[in-house]
């Protein structure tokens, strides 16, 4: 067996240990504290009605396998968009994805308000399709958008266009807003400020597939992605099809983040960041194994920060994104002052 | 392995050369020549089967090279390329072990001949002692060696190398030549390496292709190559010849004047360079010279001068041409 499969291993058990501690500490922690043993109590009696059950099962639990999920694809999503794009400061968010999910979901959203009277459904429950096509569609236009553009341009200025698009995105969405009601615009305030919190059980009957879809296509790209570590010429010389693969990335990418943005809003830094740490901590940069350490890590980051925002607070002003921007924003700092092809400008 | 027919090479309709017929045999080591422009990367790009040529074709085993399924092509052709890819935190083990993927199932999982081929193929350049290094903390040649390797390890008939040594310095240069020239030997694989190192190609190339520009494409044995006179159609310029006798490039012009050279062996031969370089011809005979330089334990003699070193002699022999002319 070699070092790197031992090493894989360990950070492997060592991630997952992790996360059930963060996830039981989610579960225990709150306005109203918990024990572990109330937690496991909880659990274990699912619709008895009890206070606790009720709190446990209904209100934290959802949001705590939301933040799971929706971290790790958001990582899975990162990953695959560093690779594609060759560019160690991709992901969903940084290169407007996200913001173009969001203005689809705008779109979506004020479209239902002027069209049907079935709007106040969409707005309240957020379980509507019709906000996750919108999402999927506005993030499939700007990831068709960007990967068109990423062979003209160089890595900084492709990251300053996913910026730019995203300032376009939110001002377009300003605008559509100002033209429909104050209570709308309410609501789509609180679902842009990017939250597991609002994640229901019935949402996970339409957030489930997409991602473990996404999650296989990731795993299946794996070999053929590794290969594109060494540029287009090489992976075709060594057997992969490389426009092929391209739209299989593609489209996995937008598996995994769109409906993640459709249901918890632009969660930002974590598919950035969330693959550095895997390949720092296991020392490899082959794809295969990078994919459940990034998984792993994206959802410890994501359940982490969302028990900060959590914590019994007395006052509610700590935002998801304020926490992840502490984390992320040094991080990325400190990647662009060590990356040569970053630090150059254009590479 | 390759037979080409008729091929024609280029982009869109614009043809840069055109090969009539030719054959590449088992371990023969290949140097590709010409100037920028004149289609030696489109050459590699066709016989790889990444870009179709214009007409003619490619036959790889006795089937259109674009015929080959992807990934048995790449059991078949590797190729090592000039650009130098971020890579982040590959090892060099892993790099090499990405040239088993056209073996592997869809996981990429390693079996241990796979791990025995890349060990082999690490061996094969010298470069054992990199297994553990980071791609990214290598030098550019010790980089371009592990890039070989990572062909090698594809096992495949045919390597096409486009100007890996361009960002080398002059031993990795070397070192690199020799070693393709001693793998294509011992393995059986023939090797196809296009190149700007003229000299170096010339003395280490089993055969040379050249494209010479115009459409033509010349192919033999480095000294059919150069008795031929393609290698001066293809390089000379206004005051820069390659000569046939040196077998290197010259300075072309009037000489300013015949020297004759009293001195032996190596010094000699120093010698003659330096009053070459100056634009001066050597002449043999010391009657008919317009300058004669001397040699002995004191340094160099010039019309009863002596000079302690040759640069000193070439400052005086400048004084001399200026003054004449």
């Amino acid at each position: 067996m070699s070092a790197g499969l031992i090493r894989s291993a360990v950070v492997g058990l060592a991630l997952t240990a992790l996360l059930l501690v963060v996830m039981l500490a989610s579960l225990m922690i709150g306005q109203v504290m918990l024990s572990a043993g109330d937690v496991v109590a909880g659990l274990g009696s699912i619709g008895s009605g009890s206070m606790v059950s009720r709190i446990v099962v209904d209100l934290r639990l959802p949001r705590v396998l939301a933040a799971v999920i929706g971290g790790a694809a958001l990582g899975l999503a990162g990953l695959l968009m560093q690779t594609l794009f060759r560019n160690p400061l991709a992901d969903a968010w940084s290169l407007g994805l996200m913001a173009g999910g969001q203005f689809g979901a705008a779109l979506v959203i004020v479209a239902g308000a002027i069209v049907g009277p079935g709007f106040l459904m969409v707005l309240t429950g957020f379980a509507g399709l019709g906000v996750v096509a919108g999402s999927v569609l506005g993030t499939l236009g700007v990831a068709l958008a960007m990967s068109a553009m990423a062979r003209r341009v160089g890595t900084v200025t492709l990251l300053v266009l996913g910026l730019m698009l995203g300032f376009l995105a939110q001002g377009l969405i300003s605008v559509l807003l100002h033209f429909t009601n104050r209570s709308q615009g309410r609501i789509f305030a609180a679902w842009n400020d990017a939250t597991f919190a609002n994640v229901v059980w019935g949402d996970f009957v339409t957030l489930a597939p997409l991602l473990a879809l996404g999650l296989l296509g990731s795993v299946v790209l794996a070999k053929p992605l590794t290969a594109l570590l060494l540029g287009d010429v090489y992976a075709e010389s060594l057997g992969v099809n490389v426009p092929r693969l391209r739209r299989l990335v593609l489209g996995a990418t937008i598996l995994l983040a769109a409906p993640v943005t459709a249901f918890c809003g632009p969660v930002a830094f974590v598919g950035l960041i969330v693959p550095h740490l895997a390949r720092g901590l296991l020392g490899s940069a082959r794809i295969g194994a990078l994919i459940p350490a990034t998984a792993l890590i994206g959802a410890v980051l994501a359940l982490a920060a969302d028990l900060v925002v959590h914590l019994p607070w007395e006052q509610h002003f700590l935002h998801l994104n304020a926490i992840l921007a502490l984390i992320g924003a040094p991080l990325v700092i400190l990647l662009l002052l060590r990356s040569r092809s970053l630090r150059g400008g254009e590479g | 392995m390759y037979a080409i027919d008729a091929l024609q090479i280029g982009y869109g309709r614009r043809v840069l050369s055109t090969l009539d017929q030719v054959t590449v045999e088992p371990g023969e080591f290949i140097c590709l020549l010409g100037r920028n422009g004149q289609g030696k990367s489109t050459l590699l790009r066709t016989l790889a089967g990444f870009i179709p040529a214009i007409s003619g074709e490619v036959r790889l085993d006795d089937r259109p090279v674009r015929a080959w399924p992807a990934a048995e092509r790449a059991r078949k052709v590797a190729v090592v390329l000039t650009d130098r890819p971020q890579v982040g935190a590959l090892r060099v083990r892993e790099l090499v072990e990405m040239g088993r993927q056209p073996y592997t199932g869809w996981t990429g999982a390693l079996s241990d001949e796979d791990r025995a081929i890349s060990t082999e193929a690490l061996e094969q350049v010298e470069g054992d002692h990199l297994r553990d290094r980071f791609v990214d903390s290598l030098s550019d040649g010790e980089r371009q060696r592990v890039m070989i390797a990572r062909a090698l390890a594809q096992r495949p008939q045919v390597m096409l190398l486009d100007e890996i040594t361009a960002f080398l310095d002059l031993p990795s240069r070397v070192t690199i030549t020799a070693t393709l020239r001693r793998i294509a030997h011992e393995t059986g694989v023939s090797i196809i390496l296009s190149s700007h190192d003229l000299e170096l190609s010339l003395n280490a190339a089993d055969r040379i292709w050249l494209l010479p520009g115009g459409g033509r494409f010349i192919d033999g044995a480095p000294e059919d190559v150069a008795l031929s006179g393609a290698i001066g159609d293809a390089f000379n310029q206004a005051n820069l010849v390659f000569s046939l006798q040196s077998g290197r490039f010259e300075k072309r012009g009037e000489a300013r004047g015949a020297v004759f050279i009293d001195a032996v062996d190596t010094t000699a031969f120093w010698l003659q360079r330096a009053v070459e370089r100056m634009g001066f011809a050597a002449s043999n005979d010391a009657e008919g010279a317009d300058l004669v330089i001397g040699h002995s334990a004191q340094g160099y003699s010039l019309e009863g001068e002596t000079y302690p070193s040759v640069q000193r002699l070439s400052r005086a022999m400048g004084c001399k041409t200026a003054r004449e002319a």
